[in-house]
């Protein structure tokens, strides 16, 4: 596990964010360093994912600022942007894989798009990266020929074939039987460190992710309720902290959106 | 009374920012047009889904329209003695409204309505919103490709549309009726002008297909991403590509042929 110090890659200093009216996230500070594989987790709902687009630049944050390799996103231009985003990959919670292109062409898509490689090339390097998410046998397949399972790990060759310097991995091992679980999971920290890259992973798998990372967030109503390292967080007595990691229905997280309470709705029956 | 007023005044506003937020669409549109004709392959993808595969209904639809012509001209045109002029008659109205409107209409809703849709589901999947994010421009590689696929379609699909109309009108007037077959070809050689109405006919039809075009990427880029945001949109494109092809027409009507 490497040790967090020198610059941040990723810092997020009191970001406050609402749709609308809504205020989904307020005064959250992050801080990921190179190196380092970081776990966001939190109910659903809680605003993870909204957290994930803050750090790529798809929303704005509303106060504070949102600083990606020393870079403030708030304020770059379209080109700037896209030139962080060249070193960035992101897979998305229900994959987004391009439905008119094959899986090889899906994961060769971004090579072709930024960089002059040679056909050959390209070809070898998709077929490695596939080859690493298991489904090199997979690449002549339609997106919609695909398990939900399968598109997630195409989505997330795909994510990592321009070996970025941060991954943005929104539920990973969502759908995935725990043999995959496990063999994404390695592949996740093992690309990390060897790209010294940083990696940022919104998932819901307590026990395989605290195995997997150096560093944990917890989000609940729009902040950041605890966080540290996976030790510190199996030894935590936080109620937040133990609720989660032990899978209790009763703790301080609500598992209901916020509504009026059924009992006033019972009121309403007539009778 | 007041809620009425009201209401129009909404309905307006709301319009207004819709046409404002087209314009600017349509200029990150050709701002980011660059790679369509770079990277011609994307362009002639599109041109094969918006043109070839509409070149069937296209063709079909040219018959038939000529077809018709030819009965309905041959009926009113021997009560005055001048059945040969059936060729200047079909030729002339093919060529100056029939082929750019119906061609359009039709285009509006085979390919309009298929672009829409694609790009809206694209959307709704997070698709273009995950190429944004790998620094790749949508309306760059998705959108613009797709406008200029349909921009260069739409007049050659008017052009067919029209000779297949002629030919129908040749094979009702001609082979079944028995219209002398040289009049036919050399009146409607002698009194077609190309200036005056091939050139003003494809220049509706291009208009058309600019207009066409605009709308069905846009609504689909625009859309709610839903299922339900998804179906609006295709209605929407075929709705007001109908009466934008409609009005057009009769803007450029009125300007190209009021020397009569
Ligand atoms: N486009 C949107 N417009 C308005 N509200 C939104 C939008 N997207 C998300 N929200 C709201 O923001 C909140 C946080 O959403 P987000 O997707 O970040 O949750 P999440 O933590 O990723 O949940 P999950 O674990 O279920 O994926 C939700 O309550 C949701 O209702
Ligand atoms: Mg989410």
């Amino acid at each position: 596990m490497t040790p967090a110090s020198g610059n941040p890659l990723v810092r997020l200093n009191r970001v406050r964010f609402a749709y609308g009216e809504r205020e989904i996230l307020h005064d959250v500070d992050l801080t990921v360093h190179r190196g380092q594989v970081v776990a966001i987790m939190g109910g659903s709902g809680s605003g993870k994912t909204t957290l994930l687009r803050l750090i790529g630049g798809q929303l704005r944050a509303d106060a504070g600022t949102v600083e990606v390799d020393g870079q403030d996103m708030g304020h770059l231009s379209v080109s700037a942007l896209y030139a962080l985003r060249r070193r960035m990959g992101m897979l998305f919670q229900f994959g987004a894989l391009f439905t008119d292109m094959n899986v090889f062409d899906n994961v060769a898509f971004p090579l072709r798009e930024h960089t002059a490689l040679p056909a050959e090339l390209i070809r070898d390097l998709v077929l490695m990266k596939l080859h690493a998410v298991g489904l090199r046998g997979a690449a002549a397949l339609m997106p919609s020929e695909l398990s939900g399972g399968m598109a997630r790990r195409v989505a997330l060759a795909r994510a990592v074939a321009l070996d970025p310097m941060l991954m943005l991995y929104d539920e990973p091992f969502a759908g995935l039987d725990p043999i995959s679980l496990g063999t994404i999971g390695h592949l996740i920290r093992r690309l990390n460190d060897a790209l010294g890259a940083a990696s940022i992973m919104v998932t819901h798998d307590v026990q395989a992710s605290l195995d997997l990372v150096d560093y944990v967030y917890f989000v609940s109503e729009g902040g950041i309720v605890a966080h540290g390292t996976p030790a510190e967080i199996r030894a935590s007595d936080d109620p937040f902290v133990h609720q989660f990691v032990h899978a209790e229905a009763d703790g301080p997280v609500p598992f209901h959106y916020p509504a009026p309470p059924l009992a006033s709705l019972l009121d309403e029956v007539p009778t | 009374m007041n809620a009425l007023l009201r209401r129009i005044g909404a309905m307006t506003i709301d319009g207004l920012w819709r046409l404002g937020f087209m314009a600017r669409f349509f200029f990150a549109l050709l701002r980011y047009s660059g790679q369509s004709f770079r990277r011609l392959p994307l362009t002639i993808r599109e041109i094969y889904f918006s043109g070839v595969l509409s070149l069937l209904i296209i063709l079909v639809s040219g018959l038939f329209v000529g077809l018709v012509l030819g009965l309905q001209g041959y009926d009113i045109l021997q009560r005055f003695g001048s059945s040969d002029a059936l060729g200047i008659m079909v030729a002339l109205s093919l060529l100056r409204e029939l082929g750019p409107v119906v061609a359009g209409l039709l285009f509006a809703s085979r390919a309009g309505s298929a672009v829409t849709a694609e790009i809206g589901l694209m959307k709704t999947t997070e698709q273009l919103q995950a190429m944004d994010m790998m620094a790749v421009n949508p309306i760059a590689r998705v959108v613009a490709p797709r406008f200029w696929g349909g921009v260069i379609s739409m007049p050659l699909l008017a052009a067919m549309f029209s000779a297949m109309g002629i030919f129908g009108g040749w094979l009702i007037g001609v082979v079944a009726i028995g219209v002398d077959d040289g009049a036919f070809w050399s009146q409607m050689r002698a009194s077609v002008d190309f200036r005056y109405d091939i050139v003003n006919g494809t220049i509706k039809s291009f208009v058309f297909g600019v207009a066409v075009s605009l709308i069905a990427v846009f609504e689909g880029y625009d859309c709610q991403p839903t299922a339900e945001g998804v179906s609006r949109a295709i209605t929407r494109t075929v709705v007001s590509s109908a009466l934008v092809i409609l009005a057009l027409d009769f803007v450029l009507t009125s300007f190209m042929f009021r020397g009569l």
